[in-house]
């Protein structure tokens, strides 16, 4: 059962809160292909928000290639394929990287464990999604 | 373009010498939610009340459907849904005799939706106004106003006073209702969370003055923070940044809100700071705080060393 959460009052606008929840929620295998995803009035009025911004959230991850919207049936979770250009995922890649790397270094984690933390966090993500 | 539901123009009000509503000039966007911000005493009510036909401007005019607010026809009436601040409900009254007694001045009424609104506050139709809860007065307030299914709803603080589980039943019942692209809402409100949540555009109203008119998304975009290292030698210069909305001293450093800051801007603060110019991220909360805390927030505010420094 999917769950998504989004809180108020932080720097994170909240369609940005879904639109991350339900990324993660595809990239670590809890939503597969095909998948279908709440209404957007279904989740507006579970998590509580303006419908419109759950609409936005959607557009978005349709756009993204996320999501594919069927007409009359809803949402679902689309086949990967890589809708970006090498250069704008590689863009998309660093603007998430740098700021977690800065993050690891200022708590003091030294480099090599920050790779062993990756390493195992990835296995496990790729682990859970075959 | 879209015609607006409600249109200000240069709407002011005055009571005795004191302006309360100062060149007011607005549009209510069809089909969103707007959410009106300010103080106590912004002149939220004021506005409202001149909105619904309940007072005169002292300058200016507004209409509401087209229709000039001081002379609203019967039948444009029955199209809004207005909840005045408070909950005003006969307490001998019961739920049931609330409900037959505001829909006699409607062509239009669906039971259904107010028996549902009212069952989700936990009320019984049989229960007597007076042994509510002021959430569940609330509740049956916000049933009688959604019944005849208006076009526009006006809500004057609806959440004033609510406990935690009648003002969950309150956003859920908002949006429920409101969320159908078709309803035109205006909330008057001081709860951030609750408008980050439900709005879609907003309003922020600063001593009678409309500050901000545009959409959650925008508001957010236009508005950001910066933390700068000011020696008291260029204090005075803060004033002078174009676009500043508010100003805070913490520990050394200035924390400015600044709106539609760009290269400029930058070149400005980098000029007058000591050490590195930093950006900090601003939620919808903290710019809407900026706006309120500023008060006097004009293009140009000197005032910002008084109120501002905390």
């Amino acid at each position: 059962m999917l769950r998504l959460r989004v809180t108020t009052g932080g720097a994170v606008p909240i369609y940005r809160q879904v639109i991350d929840q339900l990324r993660q929620s595809c990239a670590s295998g809890k939503l597969s292909v095909g998948d279908a995803v709440p209404s957007v009035r279904a989740l507006a009025k579970e998590l509580l928000v303006n419908p419109n911004t759950i609409a936005k959230a959607y557009a978005e991850l349709v756009r993204d290639g996320v999501l594919e919207s069927q007409r009359g049936r809803g949402y679902f979770v689309a086949a990967q394929r890589n809708i970006f250009s090498a250069k704008e995922r590689r863009r998309r890649l660093d603007l998430v990287m740098d700021p977690f790397l800065a993050e690891a270094l200022t708590l003091g984690f030294d480099p090599q464990q920050i790779r062993d933390e990756v390493a195992k966090r990835l296995d496990r993500m790729t682990k859970s999604k075959s | 373009m879209f015609e607006p539901v409600i249109r200000t123009d240069r709407l002011t009000r005055y009571f005795g010498k004191r302006c309360v509503v100062s060149d007011l000039d607005m549009k209510i966007v069809p089909g969103q939610v707007t959410a009106l911000m300010g103080l106590n005493g912004a002149g939220k009510t004021t506005t409202i009340r001149i909105l619904m036909g309940l007072l005169r401007p002292t300058r200016g005019r507004c209409t509401v459907f087209g229709e000039d607010s001081a002379q609203l026809t019967p039948e444009t009436r029955m199209r809004i849904g207005y909840l005045v601040e408070g909950h005003f409900l006969y307490r001998n009254m019961r739920v049931n005799q609330c409900a037959k007694f505001q829909r006699s001045g409607y062509s239009r009424w669906d039971d259904t939706l107010f028996d549902d609104v009212v069952a989700h506050f936990g009320i019984r139709p049989s229960n007597r106004i007076g042994e509510l809860s002021r959430g569940q007065r609330a509740g049956v307030a916000l049933g009688l106003v959604l019944a005849p299914d208006p076009e526009l709803l006006v809500l004057d603080d609806p959440a004033l006073g609510l406990d935690p589980v009648s003002r969950r039943a309150l956003n859920e019942t908002l949006v429920e209702f409101a969320g159908q692209g078709k309803r035109t809402v205006l909330l008057s409100t001081h709860l951030l969370d609750d408008v980050e949540r439900v709005a879609d555009r907003v309003m922020v109203l600063v001593d009678g003055r409309l500050r901000v008119e545009t959409s959650t998304e925008d508001f957010i975009n236009r508005v950001s923070g910066f933390s700068v290292e000011i020696s008291p030698a260029n204090v005075d210069q803060i004033g002078s940044i174009s676009g500043l909305i508010e100003a805070r001293k913490r520990g050394g450093r200035f924390l400015l809100a600044i709106a539609d800051a760009d290269d400029q801007t930058m070149a400005v603060l980098q000029a007058i700071s000591d050490s590195a110019v930093e950006t900090t991220e601003l939620g919808f909360a903290d710019c809407v705080l900026s706006y309120l805390t500023s008060k006097r927030g004009d293009q140009s505010f000197l005032g910002t060393q008084k109120s501002g420094a905390i």
